[in-house]
């Protein structure tokens, strides 16, 4: 009891301090924060017009009744899932350059599962019956539905995801040691938990034998090896820019080796979706509608042609780039091959992956979707939210890392001030 | 003699009572709705009771001239369904002459697959109770189809449901 | 300095408070009166006989209110030995419609703004009945039926092994002992996961509050049929559940005017829709899925 007494204050007094960490910046920080938050608030604001008149306000219809929404989530699980597969195993397999970083990465994680989490929230028709999906207290069809399992698998996974770096950066705050008999197991269990939210994602469109789309055994390794790439594509951007506004030490080094495993799961990632295409176009059936519609067009509708083979072509350029040494280890390239992953792929699983799900509907009827203004400006809210929540968790994270923001500091501070 | 009188009429009544309920048993008993008779034309007697009967098979100039026979007319004509003696009944093809409320018989002689789904309730528009003690209605061949033009004409569909906002919808 | 810490601290404090307090005002007065009231409303599974009278008492309260009609809300459970099966005849069918209008009045639903229809008719090519791709929905000719053209109702097909009901993450829709698939309006979360699953189009969103209007509301409601949805929660046929409990025909059975529709119960060997089944050429949609519909599709010529 008096342990867990002073833990709690620990704990409290370190959430205190780290508010003065998160207030505190240079012009550019307080620009960037607040410039997120225009965004976000108007992104609230759409959300609230949506709340009232209901989901009429989107382009979403009976026919095509998934979209801008759902794409994103589909996009974040999977960077979620990638950024702690990536970055947990270098720090068991003591890869010296990656392993300053697992805070960080994991930190990530969470803010990529919260934004998931809300682009769910924003689609659902009803938010006030949220609880309704809660266990015990609502009736959540458990094991039935795999969005009851994607619910649990979540929240545990941003469970994981916070408890894991709060608890090794308030040790490191104390200048403790953390009982790694306590952390351990959690750090191991969230590697396969991370395999386990994007296999969720995945199994909750496979398992719909209406939508031939996604009914397919390929489904589950393609969202992971798409996943394994765009995550650490995105972590590669993140920490050279938060190697520049900080100390955090990095070395080219660690980037290099994440930009070869992009090389392999972008392979993979290449591999699987030209056995769909092989699948799809030699055997002709009914059911190459929708691949049709993507990559052709289906009688005379083509609106997300051009986007899936910009992201075809995004892609290959990447996967060039990161196989060659000499343009991988070249920063400019490495980065000009990151950004290309990171849209490449957003392409191909979000609304690549989710509108040809829905055309043809099936009763055989072609409708096209495009989100309307509404939408984008919820979701870019909703990226920014992220975006700001990723930038707080930085601005305590870092100087706890690199010992700049500790306890002691603190106390020499206020003996400081009182002999003053 | 009185037992003989006797015998010969209890067998009269008896004979005559099976001749009655068999002809009943033909005619099996269906909630059927009224015959739907063009308004003024029935009972047919009115005026045929002391009309003369022409039995030449002709195209009517004088009178129904409003209707057009388009039903088998290369095989039959008026007078083939319609009773020559009785005008408010029908004839069947061995002679037998039933009501107007029993014309299903007569179309079922013809049509015998229709005539076998309608009674098992399977053909035909339904409406009502199927089940438990409501009112159950079976509709006359003639309530769907004019004995003398059967074939549907088209009509009208109902609107088309409303497209989603959809910038391009071709056919 | 210690100043100056104080006073950026308090200021993002205080400003950040009043954003939140001043954001969620508007959130929370853009929820309905209604939607409060329902807030704390039990699955229906779960409601006692008592708790089931008073939200009815609240419904019927509610709808007077907003339809000036007093409702009769049944909540009448199956009827014991009835598995509800349904027959087409598509030689018969003429694609005039008249089904989908007569569903639309019996069963409430939102006429515009969305405009919701429970029934689809596809207008096939002779010559092609499975390719549903080649179909045509949006067809509005002068008169029907046109030469050369099939077409073919679809709607909830009543499946035994429904995916919509294996997906629903809050079993809000489940499938009732006579084998009609129901929704529990107030249970909807809204998520559109059982639109994804169903491999006929069965399900409809309500995109918006639903517009009745009110002259043409049909008062006699099933609290798992007809009865009026209200936004953003996921409606479909319910074979008129509070007809058919009562042993009537369902609306569009009767509107049908060359008499396609045909229905029954499965368990009833005298049944309609069994002597059909016993000596017709039955088909059902998409069988290889194995849903098991109870949507039984045939012809004559």
């Amino acid at each position: 009891m008096e342990k867990l007494r002073e833990i709690w204050n620990e704990t409290w007094h370190f959430y205190k301090r780290t508010l003065i960490l998160v207030a505190t910046g240079s012009k550019l920080y307080y620009a960037w924060c607040f410039s997120l938050l225009a965004i976000i608030i108007a992104g609230l604001l759409f959300y609230i017009k949506q709340h009232d008149a209901g989901l009429i306000a989107t382009n979403m219809n009976d026919q095509v009744s998934w979209g801008l929404y759902i794409a994103n989530f589909t996009y974040l699980v999977g960077a979620a899932a990638a950024a702690v597969l990536l970055v947990v195993p270098s720090y068991v397999y003591q890869f010296k350059p990656i392993k300053e970083i697992v805070v960080l990465g994991e930190l990530f994680a969470a803010s990529s599962v919260m934004m998931a989490v809300l682009f769910v929230m924003v689609d659902l028709g009803r938010l006030d019956r949220f609880w309704h999906m809660l266990p015990l207290i609502g009736s959540m069809n458990f094991p039935e539905s795999l969005l009851a399992w994607d619910v649990l698998a979540l929240n545990g996974y941003l469970f994981l995801n916070l408890l894991i770096p709060i608890y090794l950066l308030v040790k490191f705050y104390y200048r403790k040691k953390p009982n790694w008999k306590f952390i351990l197991p959690f750090i191991l269990l969230s590697v396969p938990w991370a395999v386990g939210i994007h296999t969720v994602t995945a199994f909750l469109y496979n398992g719909l034998p209406a939508r031939p789309f996604w009914n397919a055994s390929i489904l589950a390794p393609r969202f992971l090896a798409s996943a394994f790439c765009s995550g650490p594509a995105i972590i590669i951007i993140i920490f050279q820019i938060i190697r520049k506004v900080s100390d955090i030490k990095l070395e080219d080094q660690a980037l290099f080796k994440i930009a070869e495993l992009i090389a392999y799961a972008m392979f993979l990632n290449l591999f699987l979706l030209g056995s769909e295409l092989y699948k799809e176009y030699y055997s002709h059936s009914v059911h190459i509608a929708p691949v049709e519609y993507l990559f052709q067009g289906l009688h005379g509708h083509n609106l997300l042609v051009p986007w899936i083979w910009a992201a075809m072509t995004m892609n290959v350029i990447a996967f060039i780039i990161f196989l060659i040494p000499q343009t991988r280890k070249r920063l400019t390239t490495l980065n000009l091959g990151c950004i290309f992953v990171i849209i490449g792929v957003w392409i191909e699983k979000g609304p690549g992956f989710v509108i040809p799900g829905f055309v043809p509907d099936p009763l055989g009827e072609i409708h096209e979707y495009l989100p309307n203004l509404l939408e984008l400006m919820v979701s870019f809210g909703i990226w920014a939210l992220g975006l700001l929540v990723f930038t707080l968790l930085m601005k305590v994270a870092i100087p706890i890392e690199t010992g700049k923001f500790t306890h002691t500091g603190y106390e020499k501070e206020i003996t400081a001030s009182r002999s003053h | 003699m009185k037992k003989k009188t006797k015998a010969i009429a209890l067998g009269i009544f008896f004979w005559g009572f099976c001749f009655t309920s068999f002809a009943n048993a033909s005619s099996e008993e269906f909630p059927v709705a009224p015959p739907p008779m063009t308004e003024g034309m029935f009972p047919c007697s009115n005026c045929h009771a002391t009309m003369e009967v022409n039995r030449k098979k002709r195209v009517l100039k004088e009178e129904h001239v409003d209707m057009k026979l388009h039903h088998a007319e290369t095989m039959r004509w008026c007078l083939d369904c319609h009773d020559v003696k009785n005008r408010d009944k029908l004839r069947l093809y061995n002679g037998e002459v039933i009501n107007f409320t029993e014309s299903y018989r007569l179309c079922g002689e013809c049509h015998g697959p229709q005539y076998r789904d309608w009674r098992a309730g399977i053909h035909g528009k339904r409406t009502g109770y199927f089940m438990g003690s409501g009112k159950r209605t079976y509709y006359l061949c003639a309530h769907c189809h004019d004995p003398h033009e059967p074939k549907f004409k088209p009509i009208k569909p109902e609107p088309p449901p409303v497209l989603p906002m959809d910038k391009k919808h071709e056919r | 300095m210690k100043d100056k810490r104080y006073t950026r601290r308090e200021f993002i404090r205080n400003a950040s408070l009043t954003a939140l307090a001043g954001l969620s005002l508007p959130l929370l007065s853009s929820c309905a009166k209604e939607e409060a009231e329902d807030f704390l409303q039990k699955h229906f599974h779960e409601m006692t006989g008592e708790e089931k009278k008073q939200v009815i008492a609240k419904l019927e309260q509610r709808y007077l209110q907003k339809y000036g009609r007093k409702f009769q809300i049944s909540t009448t459970e199956a009827v014991p030995d009835t598995l509800w099966g349904y027959g087409l005849e598509l030689s018969r069918c003429i694609g005039c419609r008249r089904c989908v209008y007569a569903c639309v009045k019996e069963n409430n639903h939102s006429r515009h703004d969305p405009q919701l229809q429970w029934i689809r008719v596809l207008r096939l090519k002779r010559g092609n009945l499975i390719n549903l791709e080649n179909s045509d929905h949006y067809y509005n000719p002068d008169l029907v039926p046109e030469k050369g053209f099939v077409y073919l109702p679809v709607q909830c097909q009543q499946c035994q092994n429904p995916p919509c009901v294996k997906v629903c993450p809050v079993h809000a829709t489940w499938q009732e002992p006579d084998g009609i698939v129901v929704v529990d309006y107030n249970w909807c979360i809204g998520c559109r996961y059982c639109i994804a699953a169903c491999p006929y189009k069965g399900r409809v969103f309500n995109w918006a509050e639903p517009n009745i209007p009110k002259e043409e509301i049909n008062p006699s409601v099933h609290y798992l049929g007809n009865r009026p949805r209200m936004k953003c929660a996921v409606e479909k046929c319910t074979f008129c559940i509070q007809r058919v409990r009562q042993g009537r025909y369902p609306a569009c059975v009767e509107a049908c005017p060359t008499g396609t529709r045909k229905f029954g119960n499965l368990l009833d060997p005298n049944s309609e829709i069994r002597y059909i089944i016993d000596r017709k050429r039955v088909f059902r949609l998409k069988e290889d899925l194995n849903t098991e519909p109870k949507f039984y599709y045939f012809f004559e010529a």
